[in-house]
């Protein structure tokens, strides 16, 4: 999976699941005041990560520091590189 | 300390018809039946009831997702037709959010069909990784008040009656005892339940549930009939807003009705069984709390759900209390039985019926049983004035309740 390709999965999984207008997915967009979500959502935008790639990510100390939708898809695509270079 | 007297002003009603009380009183008075052939019930083993009477037409988008999400159906049939009450009763956004507005609405359960989601994905492989935030808020026993104070920014008192197919009623009742304390100055109360084959399973299993009439769903349930065969169960939500009559003249609101009587009786003889003596008391303590005597009343609204024991209970009580004199009626020939919402869906009607100066039939009453003779049943829409309502309801679990509501004078 691309980056591009990463990107894309996470703003149609959360675009989706809080029913935000696509055009707003910028990833220069502020969750919590700009998107509209909040602390009940953070714990479902966990969830709907964790279905979408497959990992595990509830005890990852980098979630704390998410404030933008750009933080996300930073955060994903380090968390799936990290992913893919342990030897399986 | 001299109690208030406490009215009606606004209601709201998701009901197998649809919504809003005008729904409900056009199919009535049309003598239409909500209940339909319910197919996917085929697929479970050991049911044999395929009917049931499930609201059409609701649309939960019209409320934002920070709302909606913590609600399952019941909560949002709750939210809208309180949405509804609260319009038709013209409050201001002040009267809404200031603290003398409080909700008094409950269901049988937290939800049913939320709570089988989470036990199938839990039971997968004994898990709570996907388990998403709104779970425990659909399920809660005060779901349906809960999301409505959010939804609505009510900031006074909320509680939660649950007392099965008397919940509707005693959330009417004990929401005008507080209004009538000077607790609080509006209640929104009333009932709401979502279906789920677990609600018509638990009649069925007992032999309450209609099974008969699987294939004409619309000649079942038979309130009085000979013929009835058991409940059908049903979905909805009724939501009356009840006001201090002070309140409601100081801002010329139009009262609907007054509530001028309440009561509730715990029946230990049975958990599932009614008795005609204890629903007869009851109805008399209601008739005292009104400060009337039994021909006072006009109209018994029943609660008659179309079972052997409960139809009969009932009729031997009323008849026990008001003689051959008072027509009765049930309208759960038409409805089915809403359980949580049954009692405050049905008192919207008999506001209604008392407004428009008719009395509406018990729906599938063709041959009256003999054992529920001794009342004069309502046959057919009749126009009559009627000025003072009874309207009952009796739960499992032994919770009886009386309602007494009556055109309104100074």
């Amino acid at each position: 999976m691309t980056n591009q390709e990463i990107v894309e999965r996470i703003d149609r999984s959360i675009a989706e699941e809080f029913e935000i207008d696509p055009e707003d997915m910028k990833p220069e967009k502020t969750l919590f005041q700009e998107l509209g979500l909040d602390s009940l959502d953070i714990v479902d935008l966990v969830i709907v990560l964790e279905t979408a790639f497959r990992f595990k990510i509830r005890e990852e100390e980098g979630i704390r520091k998410i404030r933008t939708l750009g933080d996300i898809h930073a955060f994903v695509i380090q968390k799936k590189i990290e992913l893919e270079s342990i030897p399986r | 300390m001299p109690l208030k007297r406490v009215v009606i002003t606004g209601m709201g009603a998701l009901s197998p018809f649809g919504r809003g009380v005008d729904t409900l009183m056009n199919a009535l008075l049309l003598g239409e039946s909500g209940v339909r052939i319910l197919p996917e019930l085929a697929d479970i083993r050991g049911i044999r009831t395929r009917v049931a009477a499930l609201v059409p037409g609701v649309d939960p988008g019209e409320i934002p997702r920070k709302y909606r999400r913590s609600m399952s159906a019941m909560s949002v049939f709750a939210a809208l037709a309180t949405g509804d009450a609260i319009a038709q009763a013209g409050l201001s956004g002040e009267q809404v959010h200031g603290g003398r507005l409080g909700v008094s609405i409950g269901s049988t359960i937290g939800s049913p069909r939320t709570t089988q989601a989470f036990f199938d994905d839990f039971r997968t492989d004994n898990s709570v990784e996907r388990m998403k935030s709104g779970v425990f808020f659909h399920i809660m026993n005060h779901s349906c008040a809960a999301n409505v104070t959010h939804m609505f920014g009510i900031t006074g008192r909320t509680v939660a009656p649950s007392a099965a197919c008397s919940t509707g009623a005693l959330a009417v009742g004990y929401g005008a005892e507080m209004i009538s304390m000077g607790k609080q100055d509006f209640m929104v109360c009333g009932g709401a339940d979502e279906f789920h084959p677990l609600t018509a399973a638990t009649f069925d299993i007992m032999n309450a549930a209609s099974t008969r009439f699987n294939e004409s769903p619309g000649r079942t349930p038979r309130p009085f009939d000979r013929d009835r065969d058991g409940v059908v169960c049903a979905e909805g939500s009724g939501i009356l807003l009840l006001e201090s009559l002070d309140s409601a003249l100081r801002r010329d609101a139009e009262i609907l009705a007054e509530i001028i009587g309440f009561a509730s009786t715990s029946d230990p003889e049975s958990i599932a069984n009614p008795n005609a003596a204890n629903i007869a008391h009851c109805m008399r303590q209601a008739l005292l709390d009104a400060g009337i005597g039994a021909a006072g009343v006009d109209y018994v609204n029943a609660h008659a759900t179309g079972t052997e024991l409960g139809d009969i209970a009932e009729s031997e009580a009323i008849h026990s209390v008001f003689g051959d004199r008072v027509p009765t009626s049930s309208l759960k020939g038409n409805i089915g039985h809403a359980m949580a919402a049954s009692g405050a869906l049905e008192l919207a009607a008999s506001v209604e019926m008392m407004r428009r100066e008719i009395l509406l039939p018990t729906h599938n009453l063709d041959h009256v049983d003999p054992l529920c003779a001794s009342v004069p049943h309502v046959r057919e829409v009749t126009r009559r004035r009627v000025d003072t309502v009874m309207k009952n309801n009796f739960a499992l679990g032994g919770v009886n309740s009386s309602l007494i509501i009556r055109r309104f004078r100074q």
